[in-house]
């Protein structure tokens, strides 16, 4: 096969203030090849698509596509010359049909005339061409994750791509939704596509790329061709150092601290749950596998004492009735960390020590009993706070939204784990951190439980799940599995489990 | 083609945050001078008569702090509604609720000596106004309707049932047809504190409100809950922050302000209601807040500052001949300038030029 | 008793409801536009204000009667535009801005009217749109005079709700400006300039609404008096929710509300002396809170609505 060079990336430099994002990067993507990109999150990698992709400008060097220099900064011109990205965070519009989000962008907003007819018959022979099949009238709201994405795909391929970059497309997939993924991969490249995959899942780079760049710190530390690659050299070129990853002591189990009988929620603002049952010990940590929007949210929100359950109950060990509502339970001692820390989790606008403190109003160290708040213990504890939990920062009186995603999820874990919590709801804890970051959530977690804290885990990540839960139940349509020990278990079987395989 | 990107400061440089509401006046003053030159008169003479006529003698100084006292008191409204991403834009119906609640009230229904009757107008009063925006605010809450249009539509409401309470059932008899309400007994009548002047108590009451709201804001557990749920809802209810609770709070203390500010317009600069008792406070209350960058104490001056417009206004148009809507058209692109003011507070404005390809 | 029920079978009735109800199309479909393209105009009271002044004003000057809706379009374009810069270029509060832009436009449009009119102590008058006769249709019994002896401005509202439906559903603008009130990531993605389309859309839908303002100094009424626009924006915008950003469902709304208008007058005039007129007309704008009650529940926001785009920034 000759090796046409398709892309060809020169010392691409870009820097944000005084970080360098990408430094130097370069590399050549061929006809009919998988490039994957590797690295950990922060590493560069979205930063160098969006460079390719015309979102950003970079400082220093060149990018040429079949031989002409591409111009920076120009989505429209990107995709011209045949550039197609699937980024992480779909942009589709949820209230339109799919039809609608595939044909934006194709005409002028200045011409007259919407050629719906054309379009629909290109896009069913795109479809089966590729074997992604979809309904052209359906709304996008109505669509699952891999349906959705699917969608994203073929809008690349619509625009006639050559090169389709695809970024941790399998972030939100079971393991054979991956698979079924992967084979579309395939079939693209068959027939003359080039793509460029973004991941820092290693085992499913191996599985389905030609070759391989590893980048670390916005700079390429080496170039391997998959067929003769080493693991453990991969991973160590990824890291770069030796992590300290979180060892999993086994603990006798303790008393139930909580149980949910027949729990369901059927109101429409939230998906569905249907007939829960869970029971969590003082010093398990029970990891909830499932597809994003299986019913996960729900029932984290129901355990936090967010939403009420629309029938059965929830039962806490020593209460007898309890009202709900998040102060409730957090009285009782349940900590809630939400999966968008950056959203839902840190108030950005606030300072650092009045995020610190938002979980203590009711500590009478901190506030007299007219209300009025006590600056100097609070400003104690919050620098307490930051101290013992290692968040990294340059005073307490700094806006939140500069601490980085790690220090982040340091601050909002610590508020909790101060007040000793008996059951802590952990949701996609480690999403989006670096290694480094990862690790030490980790170990805070497991710290907890050994303290005896009961911890529900919920994660899109297996890995995470298999190193950390004593037990897994997965999450499928609103229905809960019985919990499986996590030694007698694997990522087959929970990705067949997360796919629908036992539920009614 | 130029263009150009926002870039978020990390940090926004003293100079500016405390110079630009000045700038932001400066330029609006400069733009609504044009209008006066297309009126036909001299710019810098028609701002002199302004002046002159806001604070130029003890008497217009006095008009002019008359003035401010409901727009501050409106403008506290604005102020702690706004916090809290509330958009409460029903001040002038709660004005008029607190109002009538005062003729209901302070017209001879309930006589009490005078260092009690006026703490219980107010105390009524803010009741009133509180009351009034609590249906809209259970709405917003347990429905998502938004408030934005229904507390304006309760303003027309209000200001109807006014009307019919002065030209029916409330009208005074001794107004010799005139549609007014009944006076206020002299127990609940606000006291002047400036001699032969239109200045009441109402004044430094509403200093004390600015001063408390102030208090509550930057101090306690509820003004901190306040600006939690102010800046991410979704991060204080995680945190346990009462989300219901603490918008009720709001509500009540927005509404209660505005109610309040109809008491000091009915009980201490005219003594009783009238349809016209508030032109237009109630939307002012919304300039003053925004300009003061929803700061209670901030509140003060602006509300000092946009009495003086509307004042020194119609002391102008008498001696230039320029039509008094100029000081609406001043407050309107104050708000405006504000607004431009705070973008480039928080905001770098960076251009690049994209270059074409040969 | 039956007179109450009489109201609805006159024809006058019908054709009043439909005089009443073509300021709100106007307004409505306007405030449409905007929202859909995710952004909340709440200048539309001012902008309907001046725009009823700045076309009553080109007329009582000379004009004819369409270069007075020219004017009014122009002026809320113009209007549009700097509550675009304000809020799509420089992503301020949408909600301040538009209050702002309702208090300049009001009060500049009542500085200027006093300027040119300073010793008016009542409003002098234009002659407005006459009513037309369709052929044949006007001739009908009760739909003749009900539907086809209506001024041209009132043929006209109908049609700018076919031409907004036409652009919402037919064109790749129409589809944009869809897209830029859901996802504007989405739109950015495709190389559409977010900016310009939210733009275009606040323009126009602004045009629309101080064309809805003109029409009733140049065919409703025929003069221009301060508050004669009365809440009626505020109105649109409840419809707007009401009519879940569609084009034709506002045509629906205003019609339905006109109607109920149209029944509260004629209802007065029988009842008058028993409740008072206030009463009556506190109902539009109760109405109004109700119909936001009602639509909250089955609502779907475009999802970018009230989201400032910042360009570049990236999840």
């Amino acid at each position: 096969m000759i090796m046409t060079t398709l892309l060809k990336v020169e010392k691409i430099t870009k820097k944000f203030g005084d970080f360098y994002a990408n430094d130097q990067i370069s590399f050549e993507v061929n006809k009919s090849e998988v490039l994957a990109i590797l690295g950990e999150n922060g590493a560069g990698k979205t930063t160098l698509m969006n460079i390719l992709f015309g979102h950003y400008t970079p400082d220093a060097g060149n990018v040429n596509f079949e031989g002409n220099a591409i111009e920076f900064g120009n989505t429209n011109n990107a995709i011209k010359l045949g550039i197609g990205m699937v980024h992480q965070h779909f942009t589709l519009a949820e209230n339109l049909t799919v039809l609608e989000n595939i044909i934006i962008g194709r005409q002028s907003i200045f011409s007259l005339s919407l050629p719906k007819r054309q379009a629909r018959v290109k896009i069913l022979e795109l479809s089966k061409k590729f074997g992604l099949p979809i309904n052209p009238d359906e709304l996008v709201a109505n669509l699952s994750v891999s349906e959705k994405q699917r969608i994203e795909i073929l809008k690349t391929l619509f625009l006639d791509c050559k090169l389709l970059i695809l970024d941790e497309p399998t972030a939100a997939l079971t393991p054979q939704e991956t698979d079924a993924l992967f084979s579309t991969i395939r079939n693209m490249i068959e027939t003359g596509l080039s793509v460029i995959l973004i991941s820092h899942k290693l085992n499913e780079i191996l599985a389905v790329s030609d070759r391989i760049i590893v980048l670390r710190n916005g700079s390429s530390v080496g170039e391997i061709d998959t067929h003769s690659a080493d693991r453990e050299k991969i991973a160590e070129m990824i890291v770069g150092k030796k992590i300290d990853y979180p060892q999993k002591k086994k603990i006798p189990r303790k008393s139930k601290v909580l149980s949910l009988v027949d729990v369901s929620y059927d109101k429409t603002d939230a998906p569905n749950l249907s007939k829960v049952n869970l029971d969590l010990y003082g010093g398990q940590i029970l990891g909830i596998a499932g597809v994003a929007g299986n019913g996960q949210t729900t029932l984290a929100k129901i355990l936090s004492g967010h939403f009420k359950p629309t029938q059965g109950k929830i039962v806490f060990n020593e209460a007898k009735s309890v009202h709900t509502s998040p102060k409730s339970f957090m009285d009782l001692g349940v900590a809630y960390i939400p999966e968008d820390r950056n959203s839902d989790g840190i108030v950005g606008d606030m300072e650092i020590w009045e995020n610190a403190i938002m979980t203590e109003m009711d500590d009478p160290y901190l506030r007299n009993s007219l209300g009025i708040i006590n600056k100097k213990t609070s400003f104690d504890r919050s620098e307490n706070l930051c101290e013992t939990y290692d968040v990294r920062m340059q005073s307490i009186r700094q806006r939140s939204r500069l601490l980085s995603g790690g220090n982040v999820q340091k601050l909002l874990l610590g508020r909790w784990l101060m007040r000793k919590p008996k059951i802590i709801i952990a949701c996609q804890p480690t999403r989006g951190l670096d290694e480094g970051a990862i690790a030490s959530i980790q170990n805070l977690l497991l710290k907890a439980q050994q303290n005896g804290s009961a911890i529900i885990l919920i994660s899109e990540d297996l890995d995470e799940l298999l190193t950390m839960s004593d037990d897994i139940s997965v999450m499928y349509k609103g229905m809960l599995s019985d919990p499986t020990e996590t030694s007698s278990t694997d990522k087959l079987s929970i990705g067949l489990r997360m796919a629908g395989d036992g539920f009614l | 083609m130029i263009k150009f990107r926002l870039e978020e400061r990390a940090k926004s440089p003293y100079w500016l945050i405390i110079l630009s509401p000045f700038i932001a006046i400066l330029v609006a003053i400069i733009l609504a001078g044009i209008l006066i030159v297309l009126a036909g008169a001299n710019p810098f003479e028609s701002y002199y008569q302004l002046i002159i006529g806001a604070f130029g003698s003890k008497n217009s100084f006095a008009e002019t702090l008359a003035r401010a006292t409901p727009i501050i008191l409106t403008g506290l409204a604005a102020s702690i509604a706004f916090r809290a991403k509330f958009w409460n834009i029903g001040a002038e119906g709660q004005l008029y609720f607190g109002a009538l609640a005062t003729t209901l009230f302070g017209t001879g229904l309930v006589v009490l000596p005078s260092i009690l009757m006026i703490p219980f107008l107010f105390i009524m009063g803010a009741l009133a106004g509180g009351l009034l925006l609590l249906p809209l605010v259970l709405l917003k809450l347990y429905y998502k309707v938004d408030e934005v249009v229904t507390t304006l539509l309760l303003n027309f409401v209000v200001v109807l049932l006014v009307s019919y309470l002065l030209e029916g059932p409330w009208k005074d008899p001794m107004s010799l047809g005139w549609p007014q309400g009944k006076s206020v007994i002299d127990e609940g009548v606000l006291p002047q504190i400036l001699s032969k002047t239109r200045l009441h108590l109402g004044f430094i009451i509403s200093i004390f409100f600015a001063f408390s709201v102030w208090f509550i804001l930057s101090k306690t557990v509820i003004g901190y809950r306040i600006k939690s749920v102010g800046l991410n809802a979704a991060a204080a209810s995680h945190a346990g922050v009462p989300i219901f609770k603490t918008v009720l709070i709001v509500a009540l203390l927005s509404g209660g302000m505005a109610g309040m500010a109809g008491v000091t317009e009915t009980a201490g600069l005219k003594g009783y209601l009238t349809l016209d008792l508030s032109p237009g406070f109630g939307y002012a209350g919304i300039a003053v807040a925004m300009l003061a960058n929803l700061n209670p104490i901030g509140v003060i001056f602006s509300g000092v500052f946009l009495a003086s417009i509307y004042v020194g206004a119609d002391a102008m148009s008498r001696a230039m001949n320029v039509p008094t809507y100029l000081a609406d058209v001043i407050v309107a692109l104050t708000v405006l300038c504000i607004l431009l003011s705070l973008v480039f507070v928080h905001y770098k404005i960076l251009f690049f030029g994209v270059k074409k390809n040969d | 008793m039956i007179e109450f029920i009489e109201i609805i079978f006159t024809a006058g009735f019908w054709a009043a409801t439909i005089r009443i109800a073509c300021p709100l199309i106007l307004a409505t479909i306007g405030e449409v536009l905007c929202e859909r393209a995710g952004v909340l105009n709440l200048g539309i009271e001012g902008i309907m204000s001046i725009g009823a002044m700045v076309g009553w004003m080109t007329v009582f000057l000379g004009a004819d009667l369409y270069t007075g809706i020219l004017a009014a379009l122009i002026i809320g374009g113009l209007f549009g535009l700097l509550h675009a810069i304000f809020t799509v270029y420089l992503g301020a509060s949408q909600h301040v801005t538009g209050i702002g832009i309702t208090m300049l436009a009001s009060s500049l449009g009542f500085f200027c009217f006093k300027l040119i009119l300073p010793a008016s102590t009542t409003p002098p008058k234009i002659k407005p749109f006459q009513p037309i006769d369709i052929p044949f249709l006007s001739e009908l019994p009760f739909l003749g005079p009900a539907f086809f002896q209506h001024t041209p401005f009132t043929y006209l509202a109908i049609l700018v709700v076919i031409f907004a439906f036409w652009l919402m559903n037919s064109t790749p603008l129409g589809l944009s400006i869809k897209m830029a009130g859901e996802n504007p990531m989405a739109l950015e993605a495709q190389g559409i300039d977010v900016f310009l389309v939210r733009t275009i859309a606040v323009v126009l839908g602004s045009a629309l609404m101080a064309v809805g303002g003109a029409y009733l100094t140049l065919s409703a009424f025929d003069a221009f008096y301060f508050g004669m626009i009365n809440g009626r924006g505020w109105i649109a915008i409840a419809l707007v929710i009401f009519a879940s950003w569609k084009p034709e469902r506002a045509l629906l709304g205003a019609l339905l509300f006109a109607g109920l208008d149209a029944y509260q007058v004629r209802a007065q005039q029988l009842a008058g002396a028993v409740i008072p007129y206030q009463f009556f007309l506190m109902l539009p704008f109760l109405l109004s809170i109700v119909a936001m009650v009602i639509a909250a529940k089955r609502t779907r926001y475009p999802k970018a609505l009230l989201i400032p785009f910042r360009r570049g920034e990236r999840h």
